[in-house]
């Protein structure tokens, strides 16, 4: 627990982290830059968990374990996703969205 | 830790090993003796798939948050043999295309680890065991479908479904940190005691359900089904089509009718929604597709609308409708596929207009498409009658007369786009038709298989009574 600092200050934190990652992901228009909107999004949650557990129910540790959790499925995401995209780009020079339309609807 | 909790792990265990040894395999066997691989790998998922039969008793271990019992054993079963099914029909393709490039046991691996994945999954008792299942049955589907790195639009597919899966992932995650917030605890026993109709609560299970929506693909978050099919390998898009599907289908509908109970009058509007949203853009889209596996992907976009029929009465009527459909289901999209898949793979194509005459040159292939699209269809000798019979009917014992309504004239919309391609393959004639071919003995035994699935399921009445029975388990 931080001293002056309430649950409702951190909690507001990370519901506009988990936001400007929804917001990211939506209007990027560069597939790296919407990796980060996810990352923001996993680390947002995972903060939660963190702050919940503290907070809250400091009895269990259950949410710090989810959070651990949390940030080595988001390393091996991350891993696959950077990958993936590397093999776009050696086929067509670009990561940027407009470029990986040729299916559409 | 005893030797019992091996025996109730037993299949998480045997499948694990396999992969492993397939790792080991990779190393040692020599470059030019690869093609064994396939059988080697067939062979051993045929034992993994009979083992499975083996009794499991109800227990739970991990303080919880692994449990089994005869229901998910049940499940467990069926996704078994839906992935023998689909690397029987997908054995030919991986001998004459995947060796080639050197990675005929990535696609093992992958598979069977993402099936294994499915088994943690549908067995979760926690949060957190449901979280890490759900990634690893997710993680390597993502690579399965970007794995023909030669093409652009596989790896165009894969950049789509791994930045989707990934968004989906996070946004449950926050969901179940509310979830966690409100109740203080992340065992589904816990939660179900504790858990309140109230705006947090309801906040975190929408959110969390979003993220099984995604897999399913239900309405607001099917934007990436077609373009994956399309671009993915088939026997990933059939993987995902039945086997993700069907597993994602299985654990929403645990949580909806044990976890989230407590808010229940509230999710049963938001799945009337959906289900609506769902059957009818699937099957308005599906209207207008040329290439088949958009056709496909459209089409088991609206099949997930019908499974909400199920999913929406919350009684051992709907648990039971819901198993038995995803079981026909599966036999009859793999036998959709698995045509697509043997002509893809003797002439490389892929659109509606080329099945035209096939039933003068493959008449046996045009039989195996047009049950598989009977049974998609509900026409009533074969087994997908019965499967939506019987939905229609578990949403019509609570009272949901206009949704069933809805439902029945949707079947006739999706009626009308599988006749199409009926009627492409028996009446249109084409003066450059598919040439007569035989595919290899795997493929035909997997056809054979789906359509014996097709056939026998609905008529076989002790099975669905087996299921009814077992379906008490969650509704307490």
């Amino acid at each position: 627990m931080i001293a002056g600092i309430s649950i409702y200050e951190i909690l507001t934190l990370t519901s506009i982290l988990f936001f400007i990652g929804i917001y990211g992901f939506i209007t990027r228009k560069n597939l790296i830059s919407i990796l980060i909107s996810i990352e923001l999004i996993l680390n947002a949650s995972a903060i939660n968990f963190v702050v919940i557990n503290k907070y809250l129910y400091p009895e269990v540790l259950q949410g710090v374990f989810f959070s651990i959790f949390i940030i080595a499925v988001a390393a091996a995401e991350t891993a696959l996703a950077v990958a993936i995209i590397i093999n776009l780009y050696r086929q067509i020079s670009s990561v940027e969205v407009k470029d990986t339309e040729i299916m559409k609807y | 830790m005893d030797f019992n909790s091996f025996i109730i792990l037993r299949q998480e265990i045997l499948l694990l090993a396999i992969t492993l040894g397939l790792v080991v395999g990779e190393i040692f066997i020599p470059k030019n003796k690869k093609r064994y691989i396939v059988h080697l790998a067939l062979f051993l998922f045929g034992i993994h798939t009979i083992v499975g039969f083996c009794n499991i008793e109800e227990s739970s271990l991990f303080g919880g948050m692994f449990r089994t019992n005869n229901m998910i054993h049940l499940f467990k079963n069926i996704l078994n043999v839906g992935v023998f099914v689909l690397l029987l029909q997908s054995a030919d393709w991986i001998q004459e295309k995947v060796i080639g490039q050197n990675k005929g046991t990535e696609f093992f691996i992958l598979m069977f680890s993402s099936l294994l994945g499915m088994y943690f999954m549908i067995s979760s008792g926690d949060f957190l065991m449901f979280f890490i299942g759900l990634e690893l049955s997710t993680l390597p589907v993502a690579a399965l479908v970007a794995l023909e790195t030669s093409k652009r639009i596989s790896s165009e597919a894969g950049v789509k479904f791994i930045l989707s899966a990934g968004l989906a992932t996070g946004v449950s995650l926050f969901g179940i940190s509310l979830l966690y917030a409100a109740t203080g605890s992340i065992y589904y026993n816990d939660v179900m005691t504790t858990l309140t109709s109230n705006n947090l609560t309801l906040l975190g299970s929408i959110l969390f359900f979003s993220g099984l929506a995604f897999k399913i693909s239900l309405v607001p978050f099917h934007f990436w089904t077609a373009d994956v099919y399309e671009g993915a390998p088939i026997s990933t898009a059939s993987y995902l089509s039945v086997i993700s599907k069907g597993a994602a289908v299985f654990i929403l509908m645990i949580l909806l009718f044990t976890v989230l109970k407590p808010l229940m009058h509230i999710w049963q509007t938001i799945i009337y929604v959906i289900a609506v949203a769902t059957m009818f853009i699937g099957n308005l889209f599906a209207l207008r597709q040329q290439n088949m596996k958009r056709f496909l992907a459209f089409s088991s976009i609206a099949q997930a609308g019908f499974i909400l029929l199920g999913l929406i009465s919350g009684t051992q009527l709907g648990t039971a409708t819901i198993v038995y459909f995803v079981l026909i289901y599966i036999f009859s999209n793999l036998a959709a596929f698995g045509v697509v898949q043997a002509i893809s793979l003797q002439t490389g194509k892929e659109n509606r207009d080329d099945y035209n005459g096939l039933y003068r040159t493959n008449p046996n292939l045009s039989l195996v498409m047009m049950l598989a699209l009977f049974s998609l269809a509900g026409i009533p000798p074969v087994a997908g009658f019965f499967g939506k019979f019987f939905l229609f009917a578990a949403a019509a014992s609570k009272g949901y007369y206009f949704l069933v309504f809805l439902a029945v004239v949707n079947v006739t919309i999706s009626l009308y786009y599988y006749l199409l391609v009926i009627r492409a393959m028996f009446i249109r004639k084409s003066e450059d038709p598919i040439p007569f071919f035989k595919s290899k003995i795997y493929m035909r035994l997997g056809l054979i298989i789906a359509v014996i699935g097709i056939l026998v399921l609905g008529l076989y009445s002790p099975l669905y009574d087996y299921i009814f029975e077992l379906s008490t388990i969650f509704n307490k």
